[in-house]
């Protein structure tokens, strides 16, 4: 795909010319495309297209195993995080991610939250509380915790767990958060909760978010990747790509999910 | 009957027979020892020391505590490099080549019997010394429960989920804190109940102990001097002439079966407590 920027706003993370391996096996290349500031960006495309290794790149999540390997650049904020020298905590601290799968930690439901906020170097007792309840409250899960917040988070239901996530990623104020299928195990009613705080989130944050779940996509996000085979094949406004796709595989893909 | 119902139906008796066999002489030996040890059992045995050979009375305070200390020193040599080193196994070695190696090394060090590590360190320790010791026989000990500390260690924390780690580092979490603040915290309780176990398996040595700690006369329990405990002075009485020894031998083998006893149902006790929250 050509280089696409056709944004209506202040650009945020700007990808160039990136490809990606696991070991010698090719799963992104040439991805080319920019993502718009305090927004929701969709990335679909079919199973095995390389959303999730994507959304991984912008943690440097691929850092943790080894023989995988970057090739060109991803800007946020025109700085390349992926820049060998760059701090890969400080980086994780400014990137935040919800996974698929709900994540509690063996603590109680404070200390989940208060997780990240100690690793920023925040000690204070009332700050820490302070930013354990906003971020609680932020989450949408603030009603139903408030009188056992000392009690373990894995007891919470998975849609509960999944908000806590939540919580504990916008705790530390990340300037761009990266939803990996966080729905995808949840129920409805959970999961229009979470789209809510997504959206609500958008406001103060650029948010990319994988999904299989098309609906999902055209409700919340304001621009859609396509990806097919670790390639971008269609970069445009949510609307664009659902009611007239350029490309044929876009459409096709588009179709067969709608019926 | 058709032939798959006719083997299910054989599988199922013969496990249950084998299991009901098992119990069977578990049973046995528990009641026998009750049935002939425990009225030798009073509280003499265990606040007076031995008296002179062929004297009535007398007890086994000495064995007991000497007991403790062996195995506590083992305990306080053995479970943290036990410890450490499976998390090294777990959280950095990971499949690596050395890894699997030390896997399994471990895996033949479970089944090396327990006297050739006792031959060991009299090699290693008592003869450089000059006399059997405390410390050898905690030394002793400890080479016996590493490896089961570290096989157990590191197979409980390879099933922490890798989705709980991947989630620390993407707060920002430096390496330790992910292995010390989630991994550790997530299997604390296989981790406490492997101790425990590790701690009963050497809680009955015998074999190791004769050649490192052997046996005193005197009540000490400096480190460098030898040390009574309850396995060689059940072994020593029971082998020994004197009515007065076997009863008290008798009373040890008590002590000893119900303590490794105890350490293995808290163990799992542990462990249900961990599957009930
Ligand atoms: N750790 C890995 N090592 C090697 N190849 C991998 C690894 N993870 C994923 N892949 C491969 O990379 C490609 C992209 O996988 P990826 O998980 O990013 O797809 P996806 O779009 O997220 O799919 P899904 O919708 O099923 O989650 C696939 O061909 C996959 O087999
Ligand atoms: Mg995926």
């Amino acid at each position: 795909m050509s280089y696409t920027c056709k944004i209506d706003g202040k650009l945020k993370i700007d990808v160039r010319d990136f490809n990606f391996y696991y070991g010698n096996k090719k799963a992104l290349s040439d991805l080319n495309f920019c993502v718009k500031e305090n927004t929701i960006l969709a990335l679909i495309g079919p199973s095995g297209s390389g959303k999730t290794t994507l959304a991984r790149c912008f943690n440097r999540m691929h850092d943790l195993y080894p023989n995988n390997h970057y090739e060109g650049r991803i800007l946020i904020d025109n700085k390349d995080i992926l820049d060998p020298k760059i701090d890969l905590i400080e980086l994780r601290n400014k990137i935040g991610m919800v996974f698929q799968k709900p994540t509690a930690f063996p603590m109680s439901i404070f200390e989940n939250v208060a997780f990240g906020l100690k690793l920023i170097g925040i000690k204070n007792k009332t700050e820490l509380e302070d930013r354990v309840v906003q971020a609680l409250k932020g989450a949408a899960l603030w009603d139903e915790v408030k009188d056992r917040l000392n009690k373990l988070a894995t007891n919470l239901s998975g849609g509960q767990q999944q908000r806590l996530c939540i919580a504990r990623a916008i705790a530390v104020n990340p300037e761009v958060l990266v939803f990996d299928e966080s729905t995808a195990s949840l129920d409805p009613i959970s999961t229009s909760k979470i789209e809510d705080l997504m959206i609500e989130a958008s406001k103060k944050l650029t948010i990319i978010a994988v999904t299989h779940n098309l609906q999902q996509a055209a409700r919340i996000s304001e621009y859609t990747l396509f990806l097919m085979n670790g390639e971008a094949i269609e970069y445009d406004k949510t609307d664009v790509i659902f009611t007239n796709p350029k490309d044929k595989r876009t459409q096709n893909y588009i179709m067969g999910k709608f019926g | 009957m058709s032939k798959r119902r006719f083997l299910n139906y054989l599988g199922l008796t013969v496990s249950t027979l084998s299991a009901l066999i098992g119990l069977f002489f578990l049973f046995w030996i528990i009641i026998s020892l009750i049935y002939k040890g425990f009225h030798y059992l009073n509280w003499n045995v265990f606040t007076q020391n031995a008296v002179a050979p062929g004297d009535n009375g007398g007890g086994l305070k000495f064995a007991i505590l000497g007991q403790l200390e062996v195995v506590g020193i083992a305990s306080l040599i053995g479970i943290p490099i036990g410890l450490l080193a499976g998390i090294y196994l777990s959280e950095y070695g990971k499949d690596s080549f050395t890894s699997n190696v030390i896997r399994n090394i471990c895996d033949a060090m479970t089944s090396i019997p327990s006297i050739i590590i006792g031959i060991f360190i009299y090699a290693l320790l008592v003869v450089p010394m000059g006399n059997f010791s405390a410390l050898a026989g905690s030394v002793a000990l400890s080479i016996l429960m590493i490896p089961i500390v570290i096989s157990s260690v590191d197979n409980i924390l390879r099933l922490v989920p890798n989705e709980l780690r991947e989630a620390a580092y993407a707060l920002g979490a430096p390496k330790y804190v992910v292995i010390f603040k989630v991994v550790v915290k997530e299997a604390i309780v296989g981790i406490i109940s492997a101790i425990l176990i590790a701690i009963s398996r050497v809680l009955g040595e015998t074999a190791p102990l004769l050649f490192t700690s052997f046996n005193s006369n005197f009540e000490s329990y400096k480190l460098n001097k030898p040390i009574g405990t309850l396995t060689v002075t059940m072994y020593d009485y029971a082998m020994g002439p004197y009515d007065n020894w076997h009863h008290l031998a008798w009373a040890a083998a008590i002590i000893l079966t119900f303590s490794v006893l105890l350490f293995n149902i808290a163990s799992r006790l542990f462990s249900y407590w961990r599957f009930s929250h």
